[in-house]
Protein backbone atom coordinates (compact mmCIF):
# COMPACT_ATOMS: atom_id res chain seq x y z
CA UNK A 1 0.00 0.00 0.00
CA UNK A 2 2.96 2.69 0.39
CA UNK A 3 3.50 3.18 -3.23
CA UNK A 4 2.47 6.95 -1.93
CA UNK A 5 6.23 8.00 -2.72
CA UNK A 6 5.83 7.09 -6.91
CA UNK A 7 2.45 8.99 -7.31
CA UNK A 8 2.93 12.50 -8.43
CA UNK A 9 2.18 14.79 -5.76
CA UNK A 10 -0.46 16.95 -6.82
CA UNK A 11 -1.66 20.25 -5.21
CA UNK A 12 -5.49 19.14 -5.10
CA UNK A 13 -5.98 15.44 -5.34
CA UNK A 14 -4.96 12.30 -4.16
CA UNK A 15 -4.64 10.24 -7.26
CA UNK A 16 -6.80 10.61 -11.22
CA UNK A 17 -8.92 8.20 -12.38
CA UNK A 18 -7.79 5.63 -14.72
CA UNK A 19 -10.30 6.81 -18.03
CA UNK A 20 -10.06 10.12 -16.90
CA UNK A 21 -11.15 11.00 -20.41
CA UNK A 22 -13.18 8.74 -22.34
CA UNK A 23 -14.63 9.30 -25.55
CA UNK A 24 -18.02 7.69 -25.26
CA UNK A 25 -19.67 5.53 -28.23
CA UNK A 26 -21.55 7.31 -31.30
CA UNK A 27 -18.74 9.56 -32.30
CA UNK A 28 -18.60 10.54 -35.83
CA UNK A 29 -15.93 8.68 -38.09
CA UNK A 30 -13.85 11.23 -38.81
CA UNK A 31 -13.96 12.63 -35.04
CA UNK A 32 -15.85 15.91 -35.75
CA UNK A 33 -18.43 15.26 -33.70
CA UNK A 34 -17.54 13.55 -30.07
CA UNK A 35 -18.80 13.46 -26.80
CA UNK A 36 -16.30 13.01 -24.03
CA UNK A 37 -16.72 11.69 -20.71
CA UNK A 38 -14.83 13.08 -17.81
CA UNK A 39 -14.11 11.67 -14.27
CA UNK A 40 -14.08 13.61 -11.02
CA UNK A 41 -14.82 17.02 -12.71
CA UNK A 42 -17.87 19.26 -12.64
CA UNK A 43 -18.84 23.18 -13.50
CA UNK A 44 -15.76 24.53 -12.41
CA UNK A 45 -13.45 22.81 -15.40
CA UNK A 46 -16.76 22.09 -16.93
CA UNK A 47 -17.88 25.47 -18.15
CA UNK A 48 -14.19 27.34 -17.52
CA UNK A 49 -13.62 24.87 -21.02
CA UNK A 50 -16.69 25.07 -22.85
CA UNK A 51 -16.00 28.57 -22.55
CA UNK A 52 -12.62 28.37 -23.82
CA UNK A 53 -13.35 25.82 -26.63
CA UNK A 54 -16.36 27.96 -28.11
CA UNK A 55 -13.63 30.95 -28.42
CA UNK A 56 -12.27 28.84 -31.82
CA UNK A 57 -14.37 29.89 -34.87
CA UNK A 58 -13.82 26.21 -35.74
CA UNK A 59 -16.35 25.01 -33.43
CA UNK A 60 -19.97 24.52 -34.74
CA UNK A 61 -20.88 23.37 -31.14
CA UNK A 62 -19.54 22.80 -27.49
CA UNK A 63 -21.91 22.11 -24.67
CA UNK A 64 -21.38 20.12 -21.33
CA UNK A 65 -23.59 18.33 -18.81
CA UNK A 66 -23.57 16.72 -15.57
CA UNK A 67 -25.88 13.63 -15.97
CA UNK A 68 -26.38 13.12 -12.45
CA UNK A 69 -25.31 14.99 -9.29
CA UNK A 70 -24.98 11.59 -7.81
CA UNK A 71 -22.10 10.78 -10.19
CA UNK A 72 -18.72 12.66 -10.58
CA UNK A 73 -19.12 12.34 -14.48
CA UNK A 74 -19.27 15.20 -16.91
CA UNK A 75 -19.97 14.78 -20.69
CA UNK A 76 -18.58 17.19 -23.30
CA UNK A 77 -19.70 17.56 -26.78
CA UNK A 78 -17.77 19.16 -29.45
CA UNK A 79 -18.95 19.20 -33.15
CA UNK A 80 -16.46 21.10 -35.25
CA UNK A 81 -16.22 22.05 -39.34
CA UNK A 82 -14.40 19.85 -41.58
CA UNK A 83 -11.28 22.05 -41.34
CA UNK A 84 -10.44 20.61 -37.78
CA UNK A 85 -11.80 17.97 -35.78
CA UNK A 86 -13.10 17.67 -32.34
CA UNK A 87 -9.77 16.28 -30.17
CA UNK A 88 -7.56 19.52 -31.38
CA UNK A 89 -10.33 22.11 -30.54
CA UNK A 90 -10.40 20.49 -27.29
CA UNK A 91 -6.59 20.45 -27.25
CA UNK A 92 -6.51 23.87 -27.97
CA UNK A 93 -9.12 24.73 -25.63
CA UNK A 94 -7.41 23.28 -22.88
CA UNK A 95 -4.41 24.90 -23.75
CA UNK A 96 -6.10 28.43 -24.28
CA UNK A 97 -7.66 28.06 -20.83
CA UNK A 98 -4.34 27.25 -19.00
CA UNK A 99 -2.63 30.18 -20.57
CA UNK A 100 -5.70 32.49 -19.42
CA UNK A 101 -4.99 30.99 -15.50
CA UNK A 102 -1.21 31.18 -15.96
CA UNK A 103 -1.45 34.76 -17.18
CA UNK A 104 -3.78 35.66 -14.26
CA UNK A 105 -1.64 34.35 -11.71
CA UNK A 106 1.36 36.19 -13.50
CA UNK A 107 -0.64 39.15 -13.18
CA UNK A 108 -2.27 38.35 -9.60
CA UNK A 109 1.49 37.66 -8.29
CA UNK A 110 3.33 41.53 -9.99
CA UNK A 111 0.34 43.58 -8.53
CA UNK A 112 1.25 42.03 -4.85
CA UNK A 113 4.83 42.79 -5.91
CA UNK A 114 4.00 46.03 -6.75
CA UNK A 115 1.81 46.74 -3.24
CA UNK A 116 -0.62 49.42 -4.56
CA UNK A 117 -3.21 48.18 -2.03
CA UNK A 118 -4.24 49.24 1.42
CA UNK A 119 -2.66 46.81 3.52
CA UNK A 120 -4.59 46.50 7.13
CA UNK A 121 -2.55 44.55 9.70
CA UNK B 1 -22.19 52.33 -28.10
CA UNK B 2 -23.51 48.93 -29.29
CA UNK B 3 -20.29 47.39 -28.18
CA UNK B 4 -20.25 48.92 -24.67
CA UNK B 5 -23.94 48.02 -24.37
CA UNK B 6 -23.52 44.47 -25.01
CA UNK B 7 -21.33 44.16 -21.71
CA UNK B 8 -24.03 45.53 -19.67
CA UNK B 9 -26.54 43.09 -17.91
CA UNK B 10 -29.43 45.51 -17.79
CA UNK B 11 -31.24 45.37 -14.43
CA UNK B 12 -35.06 46.25 -14.58
CA UNK B 13 -37.90 46.97 -12.51
CA UNK B 14 -39.16 43.49 -12.57
CA UNK B 15 -36.44 41.27 -14.56
CA UNK B 16 -33.25 41.53 -15.76
CA UNK B 17 -31.71 41.41 -19.53
CA UNK B 18 -28.97 40.83 -21.31
CA UNK B 19 -27.36 38.11 -18.80
CA UNK B 20 -25.94 35.58 -20.78
CA UNK B 21 -23.08 37.08 -23.15
CA UNK B 22 -22.89 35.79 -27.04
CA UNK B 23 -19.00 36.48 -26.71
CA UNK B 24 -18.15 33.90 -29.57
CA UNK B 25 -16.40 34.74 -32.68
CA UNK B 26 -18.86 35.09 -35.65
CA UNK B 27 -21.87 36.12 -33.56
CA UNK B 28 -21.76 40.04 -34.94
CA UNK B 29 -20.21 40.97 -37.55
CA UNK B 30 -16.62 42.59 -38.01
CA UNK B 31 -16.01 40.77 -34.49
CA UNK B 32 -12.59 39.37 -33.66
CA UNK B 33 -12.49 35.69 -34.73
CA UNK B 34 -10.18 33.50 -32.88
CA UNK B 35 -9.62 33.88 -29.38
CA UNK B 36 -6.25 35.41 -29.31
CA UNK B 37 -3.91 36.01 -26.43
CA UNK B 38 -2.70 38.97 -27.22
CA UNK B 39 -6.02 40.65 -26.57
CA UNK B 40 -6.82 38.96 -24.01
CA UNK B 41 -3.35 40.21 -22.06
CA UNK B 42 -4.39 43.77 -22.87
CA UNK B 43 -7.71 43.73 -22.01
CA UNK B 44 -7.14 42.09 -18.97
CA UNK B 45 -6.58 43.40 -15.47
CA UNK B 46 -6.34 42.37 -12.07
CA UNK B 47 -6.63 45.45 -9.36
CA UNK B 48 -5.79 44.58 -5.33
CA UNK B 49 -7.96 47.31 -3.68
CA UNK B 50 -7.49 45.74 0.03
CA UNK B 51 -5.67 42.95 2.14
CA UNK B 52 -6.01 42.19 5.31
CA UNK B 53 -4.18 39.22 7.49
CA UNK B 54 -7.70 37.32 7.03
CA UNK B 55 -9.21 39.06 4.08
CA UNK B 56 -8.61 40.37 0.36
CA UNK B 57 -10.49 41.98 -2.26
CA UNK B 58 -9.70 42.16 -5.50
CA UNK B 59 -10.99 43.14 -9.09
CA UNK B 60 -10.63 40.97 -12.19
CA UNK B 61 -11.55 42.92 -15.49
CA UNK B 62 -12.02 41.09 -18.86
CA UNK B 63 -12.23 37.51 -18.21
CA UNK B 64 -15.60 36.10 -18.48
CA UNK B 65 -18.02 34.94 -15.53
CA UNK B 66 -17.15 30.92 -15.94
CA UNK B 67 -13.50 31.38 -14.83
CA UNK B 68 -14.80 33.89 -12.26
CA UNK B 69 -16.85 31.23 -10.97
CA UNK B 70 -14.31 28.39 -11.79
CA UNK B 71 -11.79 30.39 -9.34
CA UNK B 72 -14.35 30.88 -6.81
CA UNK B 73 -15.38 27.14 -6.92
CA UNK B 74 -11.74 26.19 -6.37
CA UNK B 75 -11.25 28.73 -3.71
CA UNK B 76 -14.12 27.39 -1.57
CA UNK B 77 -13.73 23.61 -2.64
CA UNK B 78 -10.24 22.31 -3.89
CA UNK B 79 -7.55 23.89 -1.85
CA UNK B 80 -6.10 21.74 0.27
CA UNK B 81 -5.60 22.09 4.28
CA UNK B 82 -5.11 20.21 7.51
CA UNK B 83 -8.27 19.84 9.54
CA UNK B 84 -8.40 16.91 12.56
CA UNK B 85 -9.90 13.67 10.57
CA UNK B 86 -9.12 11.26 13.35
CA UNK B 87 -10.33 11.59 16.97
CA UNK B 88 -9.12 8.74 19.34
CA UNK B 89 -11.19 8.85 22.21
CA UNK B 90 -9.55 7.17 24.93
CA UNK B 91 -11.76 8.95 27.53
CA UNK B 92 -14.60 10.99 27.91
CA UNK B 93 -17.07 11.40 31.07
CA UNK B 94 -18.12 14.47 29.57
CA UNK B 95 -22.12 15.15 28.71
CA UNK B 96 -21.56 15.73 25.32
CA UNK B 97 -21.64 12.58 23.22
CA UNK B 98 -18.01 11.28 21.47
CA UNK B 99 -19.27 11.80 17.72
CA UNK B 100 -20.35 15.48 18.51
CA UNK B 101 -17.29 15.95 20.42
CA UNK B 102 -15.24 14.34 16.93
CA UNK B 103 -17.78 16.57 14.96
CA UNK B 104 -16.79 19.84 16.58
CA UNK B 105 -12.72 19.20 17.03
CA UNK B 106 -12.71 18.39 13.27
CA UNK B 107 -14.18 21.89 12.36
CA UNK B 108 -11.48 23.61 14.41
CA UNK B 109 -8.84 25.27 11.60
CA UNK B 110 -5.31 24.39 11.93
CA UNK B 111 -2.52 26.93 11.65
CA UNK B 112 -0.54 24.33 9.46
CA UNK B 113 0.70 25.24 5.99
CA UNK B 114 -0.66 22.29 3.97
CA UNK B 115 2.10 22.19 1.13
CA UNK B 116 4.16 20.78 3.98
CA UNK B 117 2.81 17.63 4.18
CA UNK B 118 1.83 14.83 1.70
CA UNK B 119 -1.56 12.94 1.14
CA UNK B 120 -2.47 10.14 3.73
CA UNK B 121 -4.38 7.51 1.56
CA UNK B 122 -6.98 4.99 2.96
CA UNK B 123 -5.13 2.84 5.28
CA UNK B 124 -1.91 3.78 5.09
CA UNK B 125 0.32 4.28 8.22
CA UNK B 126 0.43 7.68 9.37
CA UNK B 127 3.82 9.53 9.71
CA UNK B 128 5.75 12.82 10.53
CA UNK B 129 5.51 13.44 6.52
CA UNK B 130 1.23 12.93 6.10
CA UNK B 131 -0.40 13.61 10.19
CA UNK B 132 0.03 16.46 12.56
CA UNK B 133 -1.14 15.00 16.37
CA UNK B 134 -2.37 16.54 18.94
CA UNK B 135 -3.46 15.35 22.81
CA UNK B 136 -6.39 17.16 24.88
CA UNK B 137 -7.05 16.25 28.05
CA UNK B 138 -8.64 18.12 30.51
CA UNK B 139 -10.49 17.49 33.57
CA UNK B 140 -12.80 20.01 35.68
CA UNK B 141 -12.38 20.11 39.33
CA UNK B 142 -13.67 22.15 42.22
CA UNK B 143 -12.20 25.13 43.05
CA UNK B 144 -10.63 25.03 46.58
CA UNK B 145 -10.39 29.07 46.78
CA UNK B 146 -13.85 30.55 45.35
CA UNK B 147 -16.11 31.47 48.15
CA UNK B 148 -18.64 29.62 48.95
CA UNK B 149 -22.44 30.89 47.41
CA UNK B 150 -20.03 31.71 43.95
CA UNK B 151 -22.54 30.73 40.77
CA UNK B 152 -20.01 31.41 38.08
CA UNK B 153 -18.71 28.18 37.08
CA UNK B 154 -15.89 30.18 35.54
CA UNK B 155 -15.10 30.54 39.43
CA UNK B 156 -16.31 28.01 41.08
CA UNK B 157 -14.50 25.33 39.14
CA UNK B 158 -11.21 25.10 37.53
CA UNK B 159 -11.39 24.09 33.46
CA UNK B 160 -15.59 24.31 33.43
CA UNK B 161 -14.86 24.92 29.64
CA UNK B 162 -12.69 23.63 27.16
CA UNK B 163 -11.03 26.04 24.54
CA UNK B 164 -8.85 25.18 21.65
CA UNK B 165 -6.10 26.31 22.95
CA UNK B 166 -6.00 23.58 25.44
CA UNK B 167 -4.98 21.37 22.24
CA UNK B 168 -1.42 20.71 22.57
CA UNK B 169 0.47 19.79 19.93
CA UNK B 170 2.78 16.63 20.33
CA UNK B 171 5.45 16.98 17.18
CA UNK B 172 6.85 13.96 16.09
CA UNK B 173 9.71 12.75 13.75
CA UNK B 174 11.10 15.41 12.36
CA UNK B 175 8.43 17.86 12.77
CA UNK B 176 9.70 19.54 15.56
CA UNK B 177 12.87 20.76 13.61
CA UNK B 178 10.43 21.72 10.25
CA UNK B 179 8.08 23.96 12.57
CA UNK B 180 10.40 25.49 14.64
CA UNK B 181 9.44 29.03 13.82
CA UNK B 182 6.29 28.70 13.47
CA UNK B 183 4.81 26.30 15.73
CA UNK B 184 1.29 24.03 15.09
CA UNK B 185 -1.19 25.13 16.69
CA UNK B 186 -5.27 25.91 16.15
CA UNK B 187 -5.94 29.02 14.26
CA UNK B 188 -7.85 30.95 17.18
CA UNK B 189 -7.69 30.00 20.76
CA UNK B 190 -10.99 30.82 22.11
CA UNK B 191 -12.99 28.76 20.36
CA UNK B 192 -15.33 26.74 22.84
CA UNK B 193 -15.50 23.26 22.29
CA UNK B 194 -17.59 22.17 25.50
CA UNK B 195 -17.99 22.40 29.00
CA UNK B 196 -17.15 20.18 31.83
CA UNK B 197 -18.30 19.61 35.55
CA UNK B 198 -16.27 18.63 38.19
CA UNK B 199 -15.52 14.78 38.03
CA UNK B 200 -15.85 14.54 34.10
CA UNK B 201 -12.91 14.12 31.83
CA UNK B 202 -11.78 14.32 28.63
CA UNK B 203 -8.96 12.01 26.81
CA UNK B 204 -8.24 12.09 23.44
CA UNK B 205 -5.44 11.87 20.54
CA UNK B 206 -6.27 13.83 17.47
CA UNK B 207 -4.97 13.29 14.04
CA UNK B 208 -4.99 15.60 11.64
CA UNK B 209 -4.61 15.10 7.86
CA UNK B 210 -4.67 16.91 4.94
CA UNK B 211 -8.04 17.07 2.82
CA UNK B 212 -10.19 19.42 0.61
CA UNK B 213 -13.21 20.66 0.58
CA UNK B 214 -15.25 18.49 -1.95
CA UNK B 215 -14.59 15.93 0.88
CA UNK B 216 -15.65 17.65 3.89
CA UNK B 217 -16.33 21.62 4.29
CA UNK B 218 -14.15 21.29 7.61
CA UNK B 219 -11.44 21.45 5.03
CA UNK B 220 -12.14 24.63 3.08
CA UNK B 221 -9.64 27.58 3.98
CA UNK B 222 -11.97 30.14 3.20
CA UNK B 223 -15.17 31.54 5.47
CA UNK B 224 -16.40 32.55 2.73
CA UNK B 225 -15.62 33.23 -0.89
CA UNK B 226 -17.94 35.30 -3.47
CA UNK B 227 -17.73 37.96 -6.23
CA UNK B 228 -20.63 40.88 -7.76
CA UNK B 229 -20.56 42.56 -10.92
CA UNK B 230 -19.70 45.90 -10.77
CA UNK B 231 -22.47 48.36 -10.79
CA UNK B 232 -23.18 50.89 -13.18
CA UNK B 233 -25.81 54.15 -13.41
CA UNK B 234 -26.27 55.74 -16.20
CA UNK B 235 -28.43 58.77 -16.22
CA UNK B 236 -29.80 59.44 -19.63
CA UNK B 237 -31.26 62.92 -18.82
CA UNK B 238 -30.17 65.61 -15.97
CA UNK B 239 -31.89 65.56 -12.34
CA UNK B 240 -32.13 68.74 -11.62
CA UNK B 241 -33.43 70.54 -8.16
CA UNK B 242 -35.19 68.49 -5.32
CA UNK B 243 -35.51 65.20 -7.62
CA UNK B 244 -31.48 65.16 -7.38
CA UNK B 245 -32.05 65.17 -3.72
CA UNK B 246 -34.66 61.99 -3.92
CA UNK B 247 -32.35 60.70 -6.35
CA UNK B 248 -29.15 60.86 -3.60
CA UNK B 249 -31.09 59.51 -1.28
CA UNK B 250 -32.19 56.16 -3.58
CA UNK B 251 -28.32 55.42 -3.03
CA UNK B 252 -26.37 54.08 -0.39
CA UNK B 253 -24.55 57.35 1.05
CA UNK B 254 -21.46 58.25 -1.81
CA UNK B 255 -22.48 56.80 -4.78
CA UNK B 256 -24.58 59.64 -5.88
CA UNK B 257 -23.46 63.80 -5.14
CA UNK B 258 -24.91 67.00 -5.93
CA UNK B 259 -22.59 69.22 -8.14
CA UNK B 260 -23.97 72.79 -8.93
CA UNK B 261 -23.50 73.37 -12.54
CA UNK B 262 -24.62 77.02 -14.24
CA UNK B 263 -26.74 77.92 -11.14
CA UNK B 264 -28.19 74.55 -11.52
CA UNK B 265 -28.24 71.13 -8.60
CA UNK B 266 -27.48 68.33 -10.86
CA UNK B 267 -27.22 65.05 -9.48
CA UNK B 268 -24.04 63.04 -10.50
CA UNK B 269 -22.76 59.28 -10.02
CA UNK B 270 -19.53 59.80 -7.98
CA UNK B 271 -19.04 56.08 -6.72
CA UNK B 272 -21.21 53.21 -8.33
CA UNK B 273 -18.91 50.66 -6.40
CA UNK B 274 -21.00 51.55 -3.16
CA UNK B 275 -24.17 50.64 -4.71
CA UNK B 276 -25.65 48.15 -3.59
CA UNK B 277 -28.32 47.71 -6.38
CA UNK B 278 -31.50 48.04 -4.58
CA UNK B 279 -33.57 49.28 -7.61
CA UNK B 280 -34.81 51.62 -4.96
CA UNK B 281 -34.71 54.68 -8.11
CA UNK B 282 -36.87 52.53 -10.22
CA UNK B 283 -39.81 52.86 -8.01
CA UNK B 284 -39.86 56.64 -8.43
CA UNK B 285 -42.51 57.71 -11.31
CA UNK B 286 -39.94 60.59 -11.76
CA UNK B 287 -37.23 59.14 -12.88
CA UNK B 288 -39.04 56.84 -15.57
CA UNK B 289 -36.80 56.84 -18.97
CA UNK B 290 -33.67 58.85 -16.87
CA UNK B 291 -31.49 56.59 -15.38
CA UNK B 292 -30.85 53.12 -16.38
CA UNK B 293 -29.51 50.41 -14.16
CA UNK B 294 -26.67 47.93 -15.21
CA UNK B 295 -23.99 46.10 -14.46
CA UNK B 296 -20.52 45.52 -15.89
CA UNK B 297 -20.69 42.15 -17.17
CA UNK B 298 -16.53 41.30 -17.37
CA UNK B 299 -16.15 43.01 -13.95
CA UNK B 300 -15.53 40.68 -10.86
CA UNK B 301 -15.56 42.53 -7.44
CA UNK B 302 -13.58 39.64 -5.13
CA UNK B 303 -14.21 39.08 -1.95
CA UNK B 304 -11.68 36.46 -0.28
CA UNK B 305 -12.00 35.56 3.78
CA UNK B 306 -9.62 33.17 4.81
CA UNK B 307 -10.41 30.91 7.82
CA UNK B 308 -6.35 31.90 9.01
CA UNK B 309 -4.82 28.90 8.02
CA UNK B 310 -3.38 30.25 4.78
CA UNK B 311 -3.32 34.36 4.06
CA UNK B 312 -5.45 35.07 1.46
CA UNK B 313 -2.44 36.36 -1.04
CA UNK B 314 -1.41 32.44 -1.17
CA UNK B 315 -4.94 31.37 -1.17
CA UNK B 316 -5.39 33.13 -4.57
CA UNK B 317 -2.46 32.14 -6.40
CA UNK B 318 -2.98 28.64 -4.91
CA UNK B 319 -6.50 28.52 -6.74
CA UNK B 320 -5.10 29.41 -9.80
CA UNK B 321 -2.47 26.64 -9.41
CA UNK B 322 -4.99 24.32 -8.69
CA UNK B 323 -6.51 25.30 -12.00
CA UNK B 324 -3.39 24.90 -14.28
CA UNK B 325 -2.96 21.60 -12.79
CA UNK B 326 -6.43 20.67 -13.93
CA UNK B 327 -5.70 21.61 -17.29
CA UNK B 328 -2.32 19.85 -17.07
CA UNK B 329 -3.95 16.78 -16.08
CA UNK B 330 -6.72 16.61 -18.62
CA UNK B 331 -4.15 17.07 -21.54
CA UNK B 332 -2.61 14.01 -20.64
CA UNK B 333 -6.21 12.17 -19.26
CA UNK B 334 -6.98 13.47 -22.95
CA UNK B 335 -3.65 11.83 -25.37
CA UNK B 336 -4.34 9.12 -23.47
CA UNK B 337 -8.16 8.73 -24.29
CA UNK B 338 -7.26 9.12 -27.76
CA UNK B 339 -4.46 6.41 -27.65
CA UNK B 340 -6.98 4.45 -26.08
CA UNK B 341 -10.20 4.73 -28.34
CA UNK B 342 -7.05 3.96 -31.10
CA UNK B 343 -6.72 0.55 -29.32
CA UNK B 344 -9.87 -0.03 -29.13
CA UNK B 345 -11.02 -0.37 -32.68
Amino acid sequence: MDTSEDLPNYIALQTVPERKFDILPGASADLTSVTFCVKEEDHTLGNSLRWAIMQNPQVDFCGYSIPHPSEAKMNIRIQTTEKSNAIDAMDKGINDLKSVCQLMKAKFQQRCQEGDYARID
Amino acid sequence: MALEDRNRVVILEDRVENVSGAEFPLSFDGQETAFNMESFRDSFDIKIIRVTPTDIEFDLIGVDASIANALRRVLIAEIPTMAIEKVYMINNTGIVQDEVLAHRLGLIPIKADPSEFLWKHDGSVPTDQNTIVFRLDVTCEVNRAAETGETDPKIKYINSAVYSSQLVWDPKGDQGVRFESNPIKPVHDEILITKLRPGQTISCELHCEKGVGKDHAKFSPVATASYRLLPEIQILEDITGDDAELFRSCFPPGVVDIVEERGVRKAKVVNPRKDTVSREVLRHKQFEGKVRLTRVRNHFIFNVESTGAIPPETLISQALDVLVEKCEISKTALAAAVKNGEEDE
